[in-house]
């Protein structure tokens, strides 16, 4: 049965790219007339599954940058239009979209995804047929030399960066850490980090255990955890687990025993489990709407938001849609249209501030460069309103030294 | 490795076993009465949940919500095997299989439409919040409270069946239903009682679990796999079983994960394959069963 069915899909991929090759014959002597044609942003994103929550906060924010564009008259007179797809967080799923996207629907740049090998997979797809693709997931191994290409930009924070800044608020020479890690390339990618910034900063490892993506029930792990004794407990997982493992925790006492850290702390699990639970839990961020009696962008970008949304604040991973899409479109901008080429160029050029302070593309891995904020969620009696969840402990600029550098990577330096 | 260290970890696995059990019968007495294959069984287990949180949120009481969700979704049960599966009695087995797998998707897409896909927080009973000290180390309070709760649950499912006229008709039905309808019997209530029983067992499940993980619409999806896990393990149709397999898968996770944590999960299934190899029919299961 697979068999007979597998035949077809590849005679109708064959078809597919005939189409597309005769399609691009056709569209050559219509050149002349590109000005009109809208400008097409494909976005896969995770609509359904665990981090249905993030990706519809990702899909409202790149509407909105998408919006604020069009009312301003588009980019050279032609209008931006963002094809939403959902990627399933499966990467078969991603790759198969990505195509569609690139293929059927002719779109001139690809941003989103929201795991890390979803993002691989876009990747993949978009480097292989030189399309530009702006990557707003957590994970960085697109940077690396192995991956990378002139068309992968990633916007979003990198584990590296949140780790360092996190554990710089946290840690102190001689404290014990211990970690509970997502046993898969997001935790792997964290725990990497963790450990870097506490030998720098001189905290000694106590144990680390892993646990299996997307396990329901965190208990058999708590015993263990308390008997290593730690300072700091480092939780380095994505989504439901975070919200999971935290309550979890919490309800063995580690809390008294202990502080609780994560890589990243999520507005929409904080939600999910209420202050309570996350009462003192450390993380970093790349966004918070708190932000905005700091910073101008972040309280014009919340306005915009509001506005468009009836008042609703926009969360962490929403700001990354904003920001993906944004700087793309800025990048066309200045390029006056989609050329791939002068898009790239642009973009590698490119000082944007949209929604927290100035940020760059570096030059060898694209990598965003911008700064990442520390938060402390707050306890019940200290929130103002029902938005008021976290306090911003540190909000560090971007800079190149928050990197690692492009060497480490394998770029040519 | 201390000796305080394995008994806290034995018994979170037993915590552990006892939410098992207590889904996985649900499963169990459905099959081994009605043949039927209950895959809506995680999704009831997720409205159970959802019930007993807005019950609570309703009457200011847990107490209220894990009383009234279990009795309430048990009768939406009822409704459901009245309207639904009810008219594949005497049909293959796959009918009613399908039949569930398509309400499995209508429940968890409307619990979306009510309540949102995000997570919900469900807060433990304030009466069991923290850690009790055991001596050898401290155990939170409200898995010590589900432990006592599932063993109590465990008791008077015994008693009604084995002591009970209405449990000697239950055994006798799962029997051989045809003389008991010659016997005078109706034997469509029973079956009726039966699939409200399975699903307000599921429901109380959801119920239980909720405090101690965060209640989101996805959540029943694992649980079906684990509950299946446990029927095959134990027998499918066996309440002795189920019991048995929970226990032992629960504290099998737990003391793997002493030791390799990244196998925990892995290791009920490396459990099913083993027993399926030895023993097809499972522990306590009976040989050569056709439904």
């Amino acid at each position: 049965m697979p068999k007979s069915g597998s035949t077809p899909k590849i005679t109708r991929r064959t078809a597919l790219a005939g189409l597309a090759a005769s399609a691009a014959l056709l569209a050559m002597p219509r050149l002349g007339r590109a000005a009109e044609e809208t400008i097409r942003i494909g976005f896969p994103t995770p609509l359904t599954g665990p981090f249905a929550a993030e990706a519809r906060d990702q899909v409202k924010c790149a509407e909105l940058a998408v919006k604020l564009v069009n009312d301003k008259g588009g980019i050279g007179g032609r209008k931006v239009e963002l094809l939403v797809r959902d990627d399933k967080l499966n990467a078969g799923e991603a790759a198969t979209r990505t195509l569609e996207l690139i293929e059927k629907d002719k779109v001139h740049a690809v941003v989103g995804a929201l795991s890390s090998a979803v993002q691989l997979a876009v990747n993949e797809v978009t480097r292989a047929r030189g399309v530009i693709y702006v990557s707003i997931s957590q994970s960085d191994t697109i940077n690396e030399a192995k991956d990378f290409s002139k068309y992968t930009f990633h916007e979003a924070l990198n584990p590296h960066m949140t780790t360092a800044a996190v554990a710089r608020q946290t840690l102190k020479k001689g404290m014990k850490v211990a970690h509970l890690v997502a046993d898969y390339a997001y935790g792997h990618e964290m725990l990497r980090g963790f450990k870097r910034a506490q030998t720098a900063i001189g905290a000694d490892n106590v144990g680390e255990i892993l646990h299996p993506f997307g396990a329901a029930d965190y208990s058999t792990f708590m015993p263990r955890l308390m008997s290593m004794r730690p300072d700091v407990l480092c939780i380095s997982n994505f989504g439901r687990d975070q919200a999971n493992a935290i309550k979890q925790a919490v309800d063995f006492g580690v809390k008294q025993q202990m502080k609780i850290v994560v890589p990243v702390i999520l507005h929409n699990q904080r939600l999910a489990v209420g202050p309570d639970v996350f009462e003192g839990v450390v993380g970093g961020a790349n966004y918070y709407w708190g932000l905005e009696t700091q910073s101008k962008s972040a309280a014009a970008f919340n306005a915009a938001f509001k506005a468009a949304n009836g008042g609703a604040i926009p969360t962490d991973y929403g700001a990354y849609g904003y920001s993906g899409v944004g700087s793309l479109l800025a990048a066309m901008q200045t390029a006056g249209g989609t050329d791939t080429d002068k898009v790239v160029d642009a973009l590698e050029k490119l000082q944007y501030d949209l929604t927290k302070g100035p940020q760059h593309y570096r030059k060898c891995d694209h990598q965003s460069v911008q700064s990442v904020l520390v938060l402390e969620s707050k306890k019940k009696s200290a929130m103002a309103n029902d938005n008021d969840l976290f306090a911003i402990l540190a909000n560090d600029s971007g800079s190149d030294d928050m990197l690692r550098s492009c060497s480490e990577l394998g770029h040519a330096t | 490795m201390d000796l305080s260290l394995i008994i806290m970890q034995l018994l979170s696995g037993i915590a552990l076993g006892a939410v098992l059990v207590i889904t996985a019968l649900g499963l169990t007495i459905v099959f081994g009465m009605l043949g039927v294959v209950n895959f809506a069984h995680g999704a009831l287990f997720m409205i159970g949940a959802y019930a007993g949180l807005y019950l609570a949120s309703l009457t200011g009481s847990f107490w209220w919500g894990l009383l009234l969700a279990p009795i309430l979704i048990g009768a939406f049960g009822m409704l459901i095997e009245f309207v639904l599966i009810r008219r594949l009695y005497g049909r293959s087995i796959d009918d009613p299989l399908l039949l569930t797998f398509g309400l499995s998707y209508i429940l968890v897409e409307a619990v979306r439409i009510v309540f949102g896909s995000d997570g919900i927080p469900f807060p433990t009973p304030p009466q069991l919040i923290g850690v009790l000290d055991l001596g050898v180390g401290f155990f939170p309070r409200y898995r010590l409270f589900v432990i006592a709760l599932v063993a109590a649950v465990l008791v008077v499912l015994w008693l009604a069946l084995e002591k009970t006229r209405i449990g000697l008709i239950v055994r006798a039905g799962a029997r051989d239903p045809t003389i008991m309808q010659v016997l005078g019997v109706d034997i469509g209530r029973v079956w009726l009682a039966i699939f409200g029983l399975g699903v307000g067992l599921a429901a109380l499940g959801g119920v239980l679990a909720g405090p101690m993980r965060s209640v989101n619409p996805e959540m029943g999806s694992l649980v079906l796999a684990e509950a299946f896990v446990v029927t095959v393990i134990g027998g499918l149709g066996s309440i002795v079983g189920a019991v048995v397999a929970g226990l032992m898968i629960g504290i099998s996770i737990s003391l793997v994960a002493l030791f390799a944590p990244e196998m925990a999960t892995i290791v009920m299934f490396a459990l099913m394959a083993v027993v399926l190899l030895i023993r097809p029919e499972g522990l306590f299961g009976v040989r050569g069963r056709t439904v």
